[in-house]
């Protein structure tokens, strides 16, 4: 304190410095950039983040108790409703934990078209993570390119399956049904137009010198902290540890597909955008070998117990209505058991932990969500960072909401 | 895929110091040569569906999770998850650690199992960071105590919520946490 002001009032003095006293405020559940209902409690000196305390739980809907009371195939549609930028993925994670317990074997044709689908939807997640953290972050235009290329991709997964944010389309044992006429043609003609797009996207923002300035040195966790928290995805790629579950532990054929697993060094809010805009131009290679893949068969398991007959087949065949009503009305035994299966989710890596008592519901199915997990490092991302850097942390995780509170 | 990834996976790899699963060591193997060495450390080894669980007691889950952290390479904590296994069943809960080793690509489960009237289980956070809103989950829906835990409070449910709602005593519809009694 310097001489001049000694002989002041104290209450002068707080006014002199207002950064002393700490300021506690909440950041949503309502802001717009926390995506969706998220509260976080931040303690403030200044501008200055000194605590970030992420509050969930608004959008719980006890889905993990649903499970239990509902028959397995019945499942299938709750998992759609939880990380809804990706509901392929948590169909597959799902239906695969499933399989798993009834050791089926899946078709060539399906696990394809689930390949397929899978990064199809891992490239429309990316877009919405690309789209609203660009406009968190103050970058507009980006958000419409990207909502329309996500359009195109809506399009093909209503085409197949009849949904566009809840398609339900894997089932346990194959997919809900085979590819409509003339879907490989209209795949062709946007991955076609996809890397254009997503060049014009890099474009804008790549070479941003408000976006690098708002993004790099952001946010940052080394390799060793982000295991340590149990980072995912693009989150832990992003700070240098070359993990990725589709070449760690593949599943559904992955490991026939060659791609690479894009990795940034940084760990800051930079190195997660650019190991996602990387990720993207991988799936569009995947996506690609799939459909060169495409061979006529089947796309149902052989399993008449499990998995529903074909429509004509009911039409004409006893047993396959009998097999039909049963599974609907009755569902399916499941040997007793328990499993762990992780997916690589479009945010990190989907675990679902099921377990069986033989009946045809299951005893207990929980999920790893992979934006929970993500979430749970804020407090450690956030710490000393300004508070408009928060809005950047929160936008680099790609976090769901649904998928958080379950 | 070994190989050359390791160079490239040069940095993430200084991370951990790997002995025993250097070897390739399967999990099974590596939890029976920790049998072995601690036979009171694991009570029992399952190995079903290609997935391997062991047993822990709970006194010793730490000193498991640290010995495999540190020594066998499973440096993450992928999930950690709790479950009623039954109103009948004796012990009646029980918590599941899913561990993966970000080298070797294993997965290995640790299950420790607690009664109803002694449901406190230590706590992992010590070891993992991540564990900390895993078993801030399991409390709040399963009513499983961690001891030690930083900050055990409800995650995803109200503070003043009354029961644990995936306990299977609970009712899936007509509870009224609010109601005026």
């Amino acid at each position: 304190m310097s001489t001049s002001t000694a002989n002041l009032p104290p209450s002068i003095e707080i006014i002199d410095r207002p950064l002393d006293t700490q300021m506690t405020i909440s950041m949503g559940p309502q802001h717009p950039s926390t995506h969706g209902v998220l509260r976080v409690e931040l303690v403030l000196d200044g501008e200055m983040v000194v605590k970030a305390t992420p509050d969930i739980g608004y959008l719980h809907t006890g889905m993990e108790k649903l499970f239990e009371y509902k028959k397995y195939q019945q499942g299938i549609v709750i998992t759609d409703r939880m990380d809804y930028l990706n509901p392929l993925g948590n169909n597959l994670a799902y239906v695969m934990a499933a399989e798993k317990l009834l050791q089926l074997e899946i078709p060539e044709r399906a696990q394809t078209i689930r390949v397929l689908f899978c990064e199809l939807q891992r490239i429309a997640s990316h877009l919405v993570w690309l789209g609203t953290h660009a406009l968190d972050i103050g970058a507009m235009t980006v958000f419409f390119y990207c909502f329309r290329e996500r359009e195109k991709i809506l399009n093909l997964i209503e085409a197949a399956s009849g949904g566009r944010l809840t398609p339900s389309y894997f089932r346990i044992g194959g997919l809900m049904m085979d590819l409509p006429a003339g879907f490989e043609a209209r795949v062709k003609q946007f991955l076609d137009h996809f890397p254009s797009a997503l060049n014009d996207f890099a474009k804008l923002l790549t070479g941003n010198r408000i976006f690098q300035k708002r993004t790099q040195n952001v946010g940052r966790i080394s390799g060793e902290d982000a295991i340590d928290w149990g980072l995912s995805g693009p989150c832990l790629r992003g700070s240098g540890v070359q993990l990725d579950v589709r070449r760690a532990n593949p599943y559904s054929g992955y490991q026939n597909y060659d791609f690479e697993i894009p990795i940034e060094t940084d760990g800051d809010v930079w190195a997660r955008y650019l190991v996602r805009m990387a990720e993207m131009k991988e799936s569009q290679k995947i996506v690609t070998q799939a459909l060169s893949r495409l061979r006529p068969g089947p796309v149902k398991a052989d399993a008449p117990k499990v998995v529903l007959p074909d429509r004509e087949a009911m039409k004409r065949h006893m047993d396959a209505l009998i097999h039909h009503f049963l599974i609907v009305a009755e569902g399916f035994e499941v040997p007793a058991g328990e499993v762990y299966h992780p997916i690589e989710a479009s945010k990190g890596e989907l675990g679902v932990y099921m377990k069986s008592n033989g009946t045809p519901k299951p005893d207990r199915v929980h999920f790893r969500g992979p934006s929970f997990v993500n979430l749970s490092a804020l407090p450690d991302l956030a710490k000393g960072a300004m508070i408009a850097d928060v809005v950047a942390v929160i936008g680099s995780l790609d976090i769901v909401l649904g998928e958080i509170d379950r | 895929m070994g190989d050359d990834k390791s160079s490239d996976n040069e940095q993430g790899s200084q991370l951990q110091t790997n002995t025993m699963a250097e070897n390739g060591s399967t999990p099974s193997q590596v939890v029976t040569a920790l049998q072995r060495t601690h036979p009171e450390w694991i009570t029992e080894i399952r190995e079903a569906l290609s997935e391997v669980t062991a047993i822990v007691p709970r006194e010793h889950i730490v000193s498991v999770c640290t010995e495999l952290k540190s020594n066998a390479g499973f440096n993450f904590l992928a999930d950690l998850c709790g479950a009623d296994r039954g109103l009948e069943e004796e012990p009646r809960f029980e918590v599941n650690y899913h561990l993966f080793s970000t080298t070797h690509y294993q997965r290995l489960r640790l299950k420790v199992l607690v009664g109803e009237d002694d449901a406190h289980v230590p706590t992992v956070t010590t070891v993992w960071r991540t564990a900390n809103w895993h078993e801030r989950e399991t409390y709040d829906l399963v009513g499983i105590i961690f001891d030690g835990h930083p900050d055990l409070r409800r995650i995803l449910l109200p503070d003043d919520w009354q029961g644990h709602a995936l306990r299977k005593d609970f009712p899936l519809r007509g509870y009224e946490p609010y109601s005026l009694k």
